[in-house]
């Protein structure tokens, strides 16, 4: 008992001395919202272990230091039916005073826009206050990225590809459906419990085919293409302000997937198979995290939270740190975020039929 | 000679990091803050680490290494009190040294116990750290060895442990295990999502069960009903015998077993994948392979502590491997870690493939930081056994309460859902059962805890060994027949023969006498019935899912074993050792309170939470309790229940916790605790 009460001690004093930290930062602004002495809710759907995590432990001290009154921010993990659960929790909290949060991955809206039985919450409802995007690249093998005749992916199309993957409804169904876009034959170990784990599989020599989200290609990848195991393949690309697939910013010398299955032959990059699979990028990767404030939040709330995310992004070291931690992603707030929200959660009737056949199909599951 | 070369001078730079007052300052402050928190059954390093997260940004790289390090070292240390004290396993890395280490604490020898573990995990630490430095340069490719047939083959190992620990009637032991994976398989298989032993209109077991809860509802609430139900201390000497010296003395004996422990909790902490939870079994085994007189393990041998002990906090240095190396966390704590190295400094250190090479001096601090917290943590915790274990001689009564407020709060922390003391519950009767007619703990343990792994790894490996058989007969057969899978394949057999044959000299759970033939009989109709239940189940997943197999297959074989019982009861007179009984004789049928009035409690406090939320059921519970069954006064059980409502408020508001709510809390809107 007497050590534990130390520990209260000791993180009292923590507790004393980042907040000494703290007041040191000035701010000016004059928000209707004071938040001085709460404690804002972070609510992330995903254990503590996930990219999620990540994304959320980045953001939580920044933001604490830009809202009014430097509130503590913490982050609540709350894993469970991928994230369907935490999901629901948030749909069922009423707003009070801005001081619950949530943040969302491509891995809720995608059980969203299947129709998942298990989710009961709607994004509609929701006011989102950042949307952060993020890419994926693709990557082969020296040996069979040399097979490659440029873009032209043709030369792959006889051999047996292995993909470690995390489930057939997850984000990885825009690589998987990509490389059946382009005619591969790739089949799916399932059981993978992160893409880390996809890695080890291709750097054991398992699996044969990859990808990675653009953070962890960073930090686990490039090490790999420097060292000669491993080839970039392609990215899914960015979207421009006209919805345009083009190069990703953080990998501008790599192609994209558009411009791969342009090449190859027997691929389309125009109708309902395409159609499926850019709707479905958009929704996972473009605007893969969002905040979000409950359902009726006080337009307050609503500014004050964008001004604290704007101020985030104004610092002066913040692409710097965010380039590392996150990728050279727009980090969106406002109604830039507002549009990302709307092209992430809404994919059109066939696109959502052509997905949901696709995967009874291939995997047998059923989502009904 | 070249990597030397290159190792010497980061090494040399790594001990000028480390050796300034201010980090080891942070060092040892992270140390107490790990000890403080390691004590506590279901908090670890995860919970400590996302206390110290909010710290970390833009922190002095090495300062918060120290500071986190420091924490994340000790808690393998620090949650042997839990599991020599009250029995109960304070994390999947400290499973084993219950099974030993309880029973001293019973015999008076807890401090003795104690001190043997803590020079154990010291020495563990230190042999960890001096073997990375050298292996670490090595590591990658022999890590990148070890493919998907690799880690099936060592889950597999771990699984044969099983047979030493069966107890004396084998089959008895081997349908535990199955019982335990079967209950390992329940919630959405891995493989495509379908569903075992449970249905969306019902999402709390969709996830399947959390190992805090079956560890402390098998091990821990069986021990404390029963000591409770004897209305006694633990320890059943009045004196306590064997200070803190003879269990250092205990140690140095033993040093041998304490070195190859420590090297197979390195090996197999350095295997991504695996991590802690069959470290210590292994450790367990090798123990009493090796012991001469093995008639002793389970009642208190303390080679059956030093074994486990040795490897759980080596297996922390060896999980740096495939943290460091390959951004790959070996545990959820070393994910956190992982997640907070990035946040410090200005994020310049990165870990994964390219960790060597940038950051060399680096990596050897954390290394050594990590036998350095090891050296302090012991230090710490070694004054302090002496002490802690006159808790060991307190009236029960006074104790329980409180340690049903911690391990609720435990369990409830798994899932933040009033369901997760249900389940507690429910476990723990089943847990309490199972103590009752000798059927192996152990045993149901090591199954729950590989039944995912071991299914995962079967499914991957089959269907990798398929594409590479496509390709060629050859290449399939040296994917699944590597030299590594035939090593360990022997091993295994060994392994099996060996434990089988010793087992019934092993009886982990004491000495426990036959008596009537009825009631053993109804507990094993049950356990068969609902073996069947989840054979029928699973084979009602459509059949091109792979999440059918594994769990038909274990509830296939669990059938054949059940009858095969059924049909030995049916055969053998009454006396015979498988209508094993405690109720009938021993501490048990001579205990002062029967079962159902003290299991009573517990669900009173359940009860209570799910109307009036945990926190107005916990001061109903601990105040009614001290009155009505410890006998106190009722100024000593106010005060009893202030403290105790204090301390876990306290400790709720520290880790930013919640409490389960009640129906009540439905309705009204209470503030902090309450609500």
């Amino acid at each position: 008992m007497s050590t534990f009460k130390t520990t209260r001690r000791v993180a009292a004093s923590l507790l004393a001395a980042a907040a000494a930290t703290f007041s040191f930062q000035a701010h000016a602004d004059g928000h209707s919202m004071d938040m001085a002495g709460k404690t804002v809710e972070w609510i992330i759907p995903f254990s503590e272990t996930g990219g999620s995590a990540k994304w959320a432990n980045f953001y939580a001290p920044l933001l604490s230091e830009a809202l009014p009154g430097q509130p503590t921010v913490v982050v609540k993990f709350m894993p469970g039916a991928g994230s369907t659960k935490g999901a629901n929790y948030f749909q069922e909290q009423e707003f009070e005073d801005g001081t619950t949060i949530f943040g969302s991955s491509g891995s809720t809206q995608f059980p969203f826009l299947l129709g998942d039985p298990r989710v009961k919450f709607d994004y509609a409802d929701w006011n989102v206050v950042l949307a952060s995007g993020t890419g994926g690249v693709a990557y082969l093998p020296p040996d069979l990225a040399a097979k490659m005749d440029g873009m032209d992916a043709s030369a792959l199309k006889d051999i047996d590809f292995i993909y470690g993957n995390q489930g057939a409804t997850r984000l990885d169904l825009v690589p998987t459906l990509a490389w059946e876009m382009l005619g591969l034959n790739v089949e799916s170990v399932m059981g993978i419990k992160g893409r880390g784990d996809g890695r080890l599989m291709f750097e054991r020599g398992e699996a044969n085919i990859d990808y990675q989200t653009s953070s962890s290609y960073l930090s686990g990848v490039t090490p790999l293409v420097e060292a000669g195991t491993a080839v970039p393949m392609m990215t899914w690309g960015a979207l421009d302000d006209d919805g345009n697939i083009v190069r990703d910013p953080t990998f501008p010398e790599i192609p994209t997937f558009k411009e791969v299955c342009e090449s190859t032959e027997g691929c389309e990059t125009s109708g309902e198979q395409w159609d499926a699979w850019k709707a479905f990028f958009i929704a996972g990767f473009p605007a893969q995290k969002m905040v979000f404030l409950p359902n009726g939040a006080s337009d307050a709330a609503i500014a004050t939270y964008t001004a604290a995310f704007e101020a985030v992004k104004a610092r002066p070291d913040f692409a710097e740190i965010s380039g590392k931690r996150l990728g050279k992603y727009p980090q969106m707030t406002g109604a830039a975020a507002k549009k990302a929200l709307d092209s992430a959660t809404k994919v059109t009737p066939e696109a959502k039929a052509f997905i949901i056949n696709w995967l009874q199909e291939k995997y047998g599951v059923s989502l009904n | 000679m070249e990597i030397i070369m290159e190792a010497l001078p980061a090494l040399g730079s790594a001990w000028q990091l480390i050796l300034q007052p201010v980090v080891l300052g942070y060092l040892v402050l992270g140390v107490v803050m790990g000890l403080c928190i390691g004590v506590f059954p279901g908090l670890g390093g995860i919970a400590g680490l996302s206390l110290l997260l909010p710290f970390m940004f833009g922190m002095d790289p090495i300062l918060g290494l120290a500071l986190m390090v420091g924490m994340v070292a000790v808690v393998p240390t620090s949650d042997t009190f839990a599991s020599v004290l009250m029995g109960i396993p304070g994390s999947s890395a400290s499973q084993a040294t219950v099974l030993d280490g309880f029973p001293m604490a019973k015999k008076g020898q807890a401090a003795r116990a104690l001190s043997a573990a803590f020079a154990s995990s010291l020495f563990g630490g230190l042999v960890g750290a001096s073997f990375l430095t050298v292996f670490i340069l090595i590591a990658r490719p022999i890590v990148l060895e070890f493919r998907t047939p690799e880690l099936l083959m060592i889950t597999i190992f771990g699984l044969s442990m099983v047979g030493i620990l069966a107890g004396r009637v084998a089959i008895k032991g081997i349908v535990a295990a199955g019982l335990g994976m079967l209950i390992g398989t329940i919630g959405e298989g891995a493989s495509s999502g379908d569903l075992r032993m449970s249905s969306y209109d019902f999402p709390y077991l969709t996830d399947g069960l959390k190992l805090v809860i079956v560890g402390l509802g098998i091990f821990a609430i069986p021990e404390i009903i029963s000591l409770l139900r004897q209305d006694r201390a633990i320890s059943q000497e009045p004196e306590l015998g064997g200070g803190w010296l003879e269990g250092v003395k205990d140690w140095w004996a033993n040093i041998w077993l304490s070195v190859r422990c420590s090297i197979i909790g390195v090996i197999v902490g350095v295997i991504p994948g695996l991590g802690g939870s069959v470290v210590d079994w292994i450790a367990y085994g090798h123990a009493v392979q090796t012991t001469k007189d093995k008639s002793r393990f389970g009642k208190g041998e303390v080679r059956g502590v030093i074994g486990p002990e040795s490897s759980n906090n080596a297996k922390e240095g060896g999980g740096l491997v495939p943290t460091l190396l390959f951004g790959i966390p070996g545990s959820g704590s070393m994910a956190i870690f992982i997640g907070a190295i990035a946040l410090l400094g200005s994020g310049q250190i990165e870990v994964g493939p390219a960790m060597l090479k940038n950051n060399l001096d680096i990596t050897y601090s954390i290394v050594w930081l990590l036998a350095l917290a090891n050296v302090v943590g012991t230090i710490i915790c070694i004054a302090a056994s002496g002490g802690i274990a006159k808790l060991t001689t307190i009236r029960f009564a006074l104790l329980a309460p409180f340690l049903f407020m911690i391990i609720s709060f435990a369990a409830f922390q798994s899932g933040q859902n009033l369901m997760d003391l249900v389940a507690l519950l429910a476990i723990g009767f089943l847990g309490i059962m199972m103590r009752r007619f000798d059927w192996s703990r152990p045993a149901f343990l090591i199954g729950f805890v590989l039944a995912r792994p071991a299914e995962t790894y079967a499914n991957q490996a089959v269907q990798i060994a398929q594409s590479q058989f496509r390709k060629s007969l050859g290449e399939g057969f040296e994917y699944i027949f590597s030299p590594i899978v035939i090593i360990l394949l022997i091993i295994t057999v060994i392994s099996v023969v060996l434990g089988l044959r010793q087992a019934k000299n092993i009886l982990a759970e004491g000495d426990v006498q036959s008596g009537s033939k009825r009631a053993p009989l109804v507990f094993l109709l049950i356990i068969t019935a609902y073996i069947a239940y989840a054979f029928y189940d699973a084979a009602s997943i459509p059949s091109y899912s792979r999440d059918r197999t594994f769990p038909m297959f274990v509830a296939g074989v669990c059938l054949l074993g059940c009858a095969a019982l059924i049909i030995r009861m049916m055969l053998k007179p009454e006396t015979n050792t498988i209508f094993a009984d405690r109720e009938l004789n021993g501490e048990d049928a001579d205990a002062s309170h029967r079962l159902w009035p003290t299991l009573f409690w517990f669900a009173a406090l359940l009860g209570l939470t799910a109307l009036f939320g945990f926190i107005l059921a916990l001061g109903a519970f601990l105040f009614s309790f001290m009155k009505v069954r410890a006998g106190v006064s009722t100024i000593y059980a106010i005060i009893y229940t202030a403290c105790g409502i204090v301390f876990m408020c306290g400790m709720a508001w520290l880790l930013n916790r919640d409490f389960p709510p009640g129906l009540l809390q439905e309705y009204t809107n209470f503030p902090w605790p309450f609500n």
